[in-house]
């Protein structure tokens, strides 16, 4: 039983180190050029020589995708509640929400650049158009499946649509809101790093870029796995915040 | 009793309107349910057992006839009644306690004290949860308790603001047998001791017959009453007297008006 348990807690890493030893493996055996796809062992090797560039462009990074996820979280939560509380704006809103995330996120950016110009404002935007969407819809859809007796239970004490949505509707998208946060940190990085490729001269897209324009492909790799990194680790983060606020919705699984 | 009924269904009925189609639930039904009494409806499923009592209620608004409850008459949802329906939707996020209170954070002059008075207010709720013997429960949350004991805390939360008229949709429809006799008795005890208006519905005909006062049989659909039976046994009634002979007839003879309602 225990070292079922030690082995679930190992498989993350087991499987990540397998990945890498795979890929060096392919690498030697193949003899694949270094410029095509680089040897993790000198990704990493790059990784550490560039490492002062690398943390400057990653904090950038960092900070326009949580400062684009944060405004993701705040609208959408508030669209979402709008939505899931009120039929009317639920049909004046929802086909304009979905016809707008339909359009691919980097065809916006160039307007963002005629807006605000290039740099830290585009990325925080196209992190937060790309991040609301899923959270709107998890928040709507927690506030519109309330079971119709306890809506009846409280209808019938004489509360208040405003009660109704306190006391039931509301803790009861808390799940839904934070499953969504899960997908809409890793979207805001998709979002950020968009930005800065196209338009910007800071941040890991344009470190990628410039290294890529460079043909320094082990860079670019490296740029890859730093974001990986990042978006597992904010991930984790959502995942602490969610048992933490929500831990009822996994009932038994906790305790046990 | 004298004067007019607390409960006053007249001539009402009621029709579905889904797309084109157009059902009609209940037709022309007409009951009256003094102040205090405990009355149950049954009938075959499907009869609008449950469409009535979404009727009293005001959850649902009368397609013709008249409800009124204590002479008033019932338009919009009746402020301050009591539910409790076969699924205990007790809300997952909060302890017993917190469960059985939500009513005092809604329900004046509950509402307007409940700050102030939190305290006497928390010895209300759980005195009443020791009445149905959850005391000990108090702070577990509702996935951590049985299902009896998630009706148990439900009928709490139905009566802790005293409403004047309890609703019960086949409360304890989703338990096991013994566990529905075991909480006849509970509810039967609330029931004795506060003597609010209360109106069951259910299929199970001894429930019908050892907790209510008067039985209402219902057509199938469209629902109306065919049968107004009283019950003449005194309360308190245990398990016992479900065996007696006396009881045994009156369930009979609601089995036999159900049995011509099934196949005529």
């Amino acid at each position: 039983m225990t070292s079922e348990k030690a082995l679930q807690r190992a498989m993350p890493w087991l499987v990540t180190i397998g990945l890498f030893v795979f890929w060096e493996a392919l690498c030697i055996v193949t003899g694949v050029e270094p410029f095509i796809l680089p040897r993790p062992s000198l990704v990493f090797e790059t990784t550490v020589q560039f490492a002062p560039q690398i943390l400057h462009h990653s904090l950038q990074t960092l900070f326009t995708t949580t400062a684009g996820f944060a405004l993701g979280v705040v609208g959408g939560a508030l669209l979402g509640i709008a939505i899931g509380a009120s039929k009317l704006v639920y049909n004046g809103l929802y086909p304009v929400l979905i016809g707008f995330n339909s359009i691919p996120k980097v065809a916006i950016v160039p307007v963002l650049v005629i807006w605000f110009g290039i740099g830290t404002v585009p990325a925080i935007i196209t992190a937060f158009v790309i991040s609301f969407f899923p959270i709107v819809v998890n928040v709507a859809t927690g506030l519109a499946t309330i079971e119709p007796e306890l809506r009846d239970v409280l209808r019938s004490l004489g509360a208040t649509k405003m009660e109704i949505l306190t006391k039931i509707g509301l803790p009861r998208a808390m799940p839904y809101l934070f499953a969504s946060l899960k997908i809409a940190i890793t979207l805001a990085f998709v979002g950020s790093v968009i930005a800065e490729t196209v338009a910007s001269n800071e941040g890991i897209g344009y470190l990628m870029l410039s290294a890529s324009s460079s043909y320094n492909v082990p860079l670019v790799f490296s740029g890859l796995i730093v974001v990986a990194v990042m978006g597992v680790l904010m991930y984790a983060v959502a995942v602490w915040f969610e048992r933490r606020m929500t831990g009822w919705a996994f009932r038994g699984e906790l305790i046990s | 009793m004298q004067g007019p009924a607390f409960v006053k269904i007249d001539g009402v009925s009621l029709v579905y309107e889904l797309a084109e189609e157009k059902t009609l639930a209940v037709e022309d039904l007409s009951l009256d349910i003094e102040e205090g009494e405990f009355v149950a409806v049954v009938g075959p499923s499907g009869c609008g057992k449950s469409t009535l009592m979404k009727l009293v209620t005001g959850l649902l608004n009368t397609t013709a006839g008249n409800i009124t409850i204590g002479g008033k008459p019932v338009r919009g949802p009746v402020q301050g009644v009591g539910m409790a329906f076969q699924n205990s939707t007790l809300l997952p996020w909060r302890t017993t306690l917190e469960n059985v209170m939500l009513p005092l954070e809604i329900v004046e002059p509950h509402k307007r004290n409940l700050r102030r008075n939190k305290k006497a207010y928390i010895e209300r709720a759980m005195s009443l949860l020791k009445t149905v013997g959850l005391a000990d429960f108090a702070d577990k949350y509702p996935w951590q308790l049985s299902g009896g004991m998630q009706q148990r805390a439900n009928l709490c939360r139905a009566i802790i603001h005293d409403p004047r008229l309890l609703m019960l949709d086949e409360p304890f429809g989703a338990l096991d047998a013994f566990t529905r006799e075991e909480l006849w008795a509970v509810m039967q005890n609330l029931w004795m001791e506060k003597r609010f208006t209360a109106i069951l519905i259910t299929h199970d005909l001894r429930e019908a017959v050892y907790l209510a006062d008067k039985v209402f049989v219902m057509s199938k659909r469209p629902g109306k009453v065919i049968l107004t039976k009283k019950v003449d046994i005194a309360h308190p009634r245990t398990l016992e007297t479900t065996f007696e002979p006396h009881f045994g007839a009156i369930v009979h003879e609601l089995r036999d008006h159900i049995h011509e309602v099934r196949v005529s």
